[in-house]
C-alpha cells in the first residue's frame, strides 16, 4: 500500500526539513519527501497511491507515550489493551508504555508474554514495563534479569513507590546491569498520609485531606542520592512540583543520570480546579499550585524537562462518581494530551513543535531504548498529523478509553489530532464527521 | 436572593445582606419559641428528610424539630437504620428519598464536598448539616447570630476560634461567616492544628493563646478530639490544656462584655474549664436554642417562593 501525505509541515528537530512537504509512504516506512509543489500537482493521480491533502497541518513522527495504564491483565473493567489503544491512536500516539499495576503484578515472564499477545492484536506498538519488587510490594526485588529477557525497557512500582531504601538501592544497583531505568514514582506515603488533594490555600478552605509537596520531594531527594550512590539510570515519573524540578536539575548538573517527565494536567492545571470537589480533578501526584504550574512551564521552554507523559490511569465510572474522597486517583488522558499542550502551551508560545517533538518521540524513546528515526527516510511511517484549526469540544462520553473522567471535559479546544499512521497504515481519521478507528 | 438558591452549602460565598437576612429571619422564628403553642403551619405539606451519615445528636435533632416547628413532614435517616450498610450509594439513598417526596434534604456527612455532591444531582434542595472538614453553615450561623444578639452588629468584632482549625468544618463556617460581615476574624491552636495558607482568607493566626485573646469580643472554643493526639498532632490532652485551654485565669483577662461560645460537645476540663462553661459570660446553652431558630430559618427560606413570610403568623 502507498499513502501520499500532500502539503503538511512537517517537524523533525533531528533534521534539516521544508517548510511543506509531501511524504510518500510505501511498505510501511516512508520512502520520499519532498518540498511540496504548489505550481503543479504533479505526483497525484498515480496508480495505486491513495493520496490524502493535509491542506498544512502539522505532521509529526508518532508520539511516544512513556506512562500509561491498560490495566491489562486484571482490571479489564477499566482498560484493555484493545480500548486503550484505541484511546492512543486517537491522541495521536503510536507507541505506549503500559504499568505493571496489572493483577497479576507485571513482576514476571508470563505476565509480560500475556501483555505482548494481546499488544500483537493491536495497531500500536505496546512496551510493556516491569515491576522493581515482586508484586509491587516493596520487600523482595522482581526477577530483573527474566524481565529483561522478556522484552522489559524499564522497572516501575508506580502507584505504590518502594518506600524501603535499600530495596531501592538494591534495584537501581541490580537494573544497571541490565541497563534498564528505574522509574520512580515519587512519593512518601507516610507524608502523603492518605491526603487527596495539594497542600495549600484551597485543601484549607476545601477541608480536603491535605498531600504537601514535600511527600513528592523527599522521595526524589532520596532517589537522586541511591541514584548517585548505585550510577543507576533514574527517571522520575510525573515530576509536579518546583522544588523536585530544582533538585532534578541539581543533581543533572553533578551529573546524575536522572530524567524526568512532566504531564499535561500538570503543566496545564493547578489545584485551584478542585473547587467544586470534582472528582475528575483528583489525581496522584496532585494538581499543584501556581508556583509549580509556572516552574514546569519555564523549564519546558529551557529544555529543563525530558519527557512529557500522559500517566493516562483509566478508571470505572462507579470508582470516580460519589465524593472527593471516595474516587480513584486518576486521569484519562490520553485523548487530550495532544491537543491540550497546543491550545494551552504552543499557541501562547510556551512551547514548540520541535520541542514537543523531543518531549514525546525522541527522549522517551532514548530512555527506553526504542528505535527513533523520526521522518527519515527508510524510517518506519509512525505518523501523527495534527490539525491547528479544527475546533472541537472534549466529551468524555465519546471517549475510546473506558476511563470517561478527565478534567478537561466541555473544554473548547483549538486544534486536534486528525490522522494516526502506524506502520504506513491509518488506525485514526478523524476528516469525516465521526471520529473514526479505522483498524 | 436567599429565595432563589436551591441549596445551602456553605457560607463562602454568602455575602453579609444575605447573612444579615437569615440571621433577621431566625429572629422571627426565635419569637415563636416564647408563646404557648410553639409551632406555625409554614411549611405544611413540605418533606424533609434528615439524610445523617455520621453520628450527630444535637445537630439532628436541632434539624428534627425545627422542621416540626414548622409543620413540615420529617424523615430522618442515619447511617445505621439506612440501606448504606448494604453498599448503596450516598446519591442512590437520596435520590430515593427524593422521589418519596422529599423538598428538602439535610445532609450531613463525613466526605469534604458530600453536601455539593447532592446538590448537583437532586432536584430537591439541600441543606449541608456538616460535610467532612469543610462547612457547618448552620451552626456558623448559629454562632454568628448568638453573638449579633449579644453584641450587635458584627462589623470590627474581633472573633477568636481556638483549637483543631484544620479538622474543623465549624471554624471554617465561621470564619466565612464573620469575615463576609466585615468582623476581624483570629484562630489559634498549635501549628499542626492550623491548616497551611489560611491567613489568605483574611484571618489572623496565632500559636500562644494569651495574645490571641486580647481584647477580643468572643472566644468560640472547639471541641478537641482525643483521635487528633492519637494521630500524633499533640502530645497530650494534659499539654493542650495547659497550652490552650480556657482557664477562670485566661478568662479574667477578657473584656466585660466579652462571650464564652462552644458549639459542643464539650470536653470538660480540657479545652475549657467547668467554671468557665458554667461562667456569666458562657452563652453556650444559648448557642442550642438559638440553632433551632437559624434552621428554622434555613428551612423557610429554601421552601421555595410559594411559601410566604405571613404564614408565619
Amino acid at each position: 500500500m502507498r499513502i501520499l501525505l500532500k502539503n503538511c509541515r512537517p517537524v523533525d528537530p533531528e533534521m534539516e526539513i521544508p517548510e511543506r512537504a509531501d511524504l510518500l509512504l510505501e511498505d510501511g516506512r516512508i520512502s520520499q519527501m519532498k518540498t511540496t509543489d504548489n505550481q503543479g500537482d504533479s505526483s497525484a493521480g498515480s496508480a495505486g497511491i491513495e493520496t490524502l491533502d493535509l491542506k498544512g497541518a502539522y505532521l509529526l513522527p508518532g508520539l511516544i507515550d512513556m506512562h500509561a495504564h491498560f490495566r491489562e491483565p486484571g482490571y479489564e473493567e477499566r482498560e484493555t489493551i484493545r480500548t486503550g489503544s484505541e484511546a492512543a491512536a486517537a491522541g495521536g500516539f503510536t507507541t505506549v508504555a503500559v504499568m505493571p499495576n496489572t493483577r497479576p503484578v507485571a513482576d514476571n515472564p508470563a505476565t509480560i508474554e500475556l501483555i505482548k499477545a494481546r499488544a500483537a492484536e493491536v495497531p500500536i506498538d505496546i512496551t510493556p514495563l516491569g515491576s522493581i519488587t515482586k508484586g509491587s510490594a516493596g520487600s523482595e526485588l522482581a526477577e530483573i534479569g527474566f524481565l529483561s529477557q522478556a522484552g522489559v525497557r524499564g522497572l516501575t512500582d508506580d502507584g505504590q513507590p518502594v518506600m524501603n531504601s535499600e530495596v531501592m538501592r538494591r534495584a537501581m544497583e541490580y537494573a544497571s546491569d541490565f541497563e534498564l531505568p528505574i522509574i520512580s514514582h515519587c512519593e512518601d506515603l507516610k507524608l502523603a498520609a492518605e491526603g487527596v488533594m495539594h497542600e495549600g490555600y484551597y485543601s484549607s478552605i476545601l477541608g480536603l485531606k491535605p498531600i504537601p509537596a514535600a511527600a513528592e520531594e523527599i522521595m526524589i531527594a532520596r532517589d537522586i542520592a541511591l541514584a548517585e550512590l548505585t550510577g543507576a539510570r533514574l527517571h522520575i515519573a510525573h515530576l509536579s512540583t518546583f522544588r523536585g524540578l530544582e533538585m532534578v536539575l541539581q543533581a543533572r548538573a553533578k551529573g546524575i543520570k536522572v530524567t524526568a517527565e512532566v504531564t499535561p494536567h500538570h503543566l496545564t492545571l493547578t489545584d485551584r480546579e478542585v473547587l467544586g470537589y470534582d472528582t475528575a480533578t483528583k489525581v496522584n501526584p496532585p494538581l499543584r499550585g501556581q508556583q509549580d504550574l509556572k516552574a514546569l512551564q519555564q523549564a519546558l521552554s529551557q529544555d529543563e524537562i525530558d519527557v512529557i507523559a500522559t500517566d493516562h490511569a483509566p478508571h470505572t465510572v462507579e470508582e470516580k462518581m460519589g465524593t472527593f474522597d471516595s474516587a480513584a486517583f486518576g486521569i484519562s488522558g490520553l485523548e487530550t494530551a495532544l491537543a491540550v499542550l497546543h491550545q494551552e502551551l504552543i499557541l501562547t508560545d510556551k512551547l514548540d513543535w520541535k520541542r514537543l517533538v523531543r518531549l514525546m518521540y525522541y527522549n522517551p524513546a532514548k530512555i527506553l531504548g526504542l528505535e527513533a528515526q523520526g521522518l527519515r527516510t527508510g524510517a518506519r511511517a509512525d505518523l501523527t498529523v495534527f490539525d491547528p484549526d479544527k475546533n472541537w469540544q472534549v466529551d468524555t462520553d465519546k471517549f475510546k478509553s473506558l476511563g470517561r473522567h478527565s478534567p478537561y471535559n466541555g473544554w473548547e479546544l483549538t486544534g486536534k489530532v486528525l490522522i494516526t499512521i502506524k506502520d504506513g497504515r491509518i488506525i485514526y481519521d478523524d476528516r469525516g464527521d465521526q471520529a473514526e478507528i479505522l483498524y | 436572593m436567599l429565595k432563589q438558591r436551591k441549596d445551602f452549602l456553605g457560607l463562602y460565598d454568602v455575602p453579609g445582606e444575605d447573612i444579615m437576612e437569615i440571621l433577621q429571619t431566625a429572629r422571627s422564628m426565635k419569637d415563636i419559641f416564647t408563646r404557648s403553642i410553639k409551632k406555625v403551619p409554614t411549611l405544611r405539606g413540605k418533606t424533609v428528610v434528615n439524610l445523617f451519615f455520621e453520628p450527630s445528636t444535637r445537630t439532628k435533632s436541632s434539624f428534627d424539630l425545627a422542621a416540626k416547628r414548622l409543620s413540615a413532614d420529617v424523615m430522618s435517616i442515619s447511617k445505621s437504620s439506612s440501606s448504606v450498610v448494604k453498599g448503596e450509594t450516598l446519591l442512590d439513598t437520596a435520590r430515593t428519598m427524593e422521589v418519596m417526596g422529599a423538598d428538602i434534604v439535610v445532609v450531613r456527612h463525613s466526605h469534604p464536598g458530600a453536601a455539593r455532591y447532592l446538590a448537583k444531582n437532586l432536584k430537591a434542595a439541600v441543606l449541608n448539616a456538616g460535610d467532612g472538614a469543610h462547612a457547618h453553615p448552620t451552626q456558623g450561623l448559629l454562632d454568628i447570630y448568638t453573638i449579633w444578639e449579644k453584641l450587635g452588629e458584627l462589623q470590627d468584632k474581633k472573633i477568636l476560634i481556638v483549637g483543631d482549625i484544620a479538622h474543623s468544618r465549624v471554624a471554617r463556617s465561621n470564619i466565612w461567616g464573620l469575615l463576609n460581615l466585615g468582623a476581624e476574624v483570629r484562630v489559634c491552636g498549635p501549628s499542626t492544628l492550623l491548616p497551611r495558607q489560611l491567613e489568605e482568607t483574611g484571618v489572623k493566626t496565632y500559636t500562644k493563646i494569651d495574645e490571641a485573646l486580647d481584647d477580643v469580643d468572643a472566644v468560640n472554643i472547639l471541641r478537641i478530639q482525643l483521635e487528633r493526639q492519637e494521630s500524633g498532632l499533640f502530645p497530650s490532652l494534659r499539654e493542650y490544656r495547659f497550652l490552650f485551654g480556657i482557664n477562670e485565669a485566661r478568662q479574667s483577662r477578657l473584656k466585660d462584655e466579652a462571650l464564652v461560645m462552644h458549639p459542643g460537645p464539650m470536653n470538660r476540663g480540657v479545652e475549657i474549664e467547668s467554671s468557665v462553661a458554667d461562667g456569666k459570660r458562657a452563652v453556650i446553652t444559648e448557642q442550642v436554642t438559638n440553632g433551632v431558630a437559624i434552621r428554622m430559618a434555613l428551612l423557610y427560606l429554601l421552601a421555595g417562593k410559594e411559601v410566604q413570610y405571613e404564614n408565619l403568623a
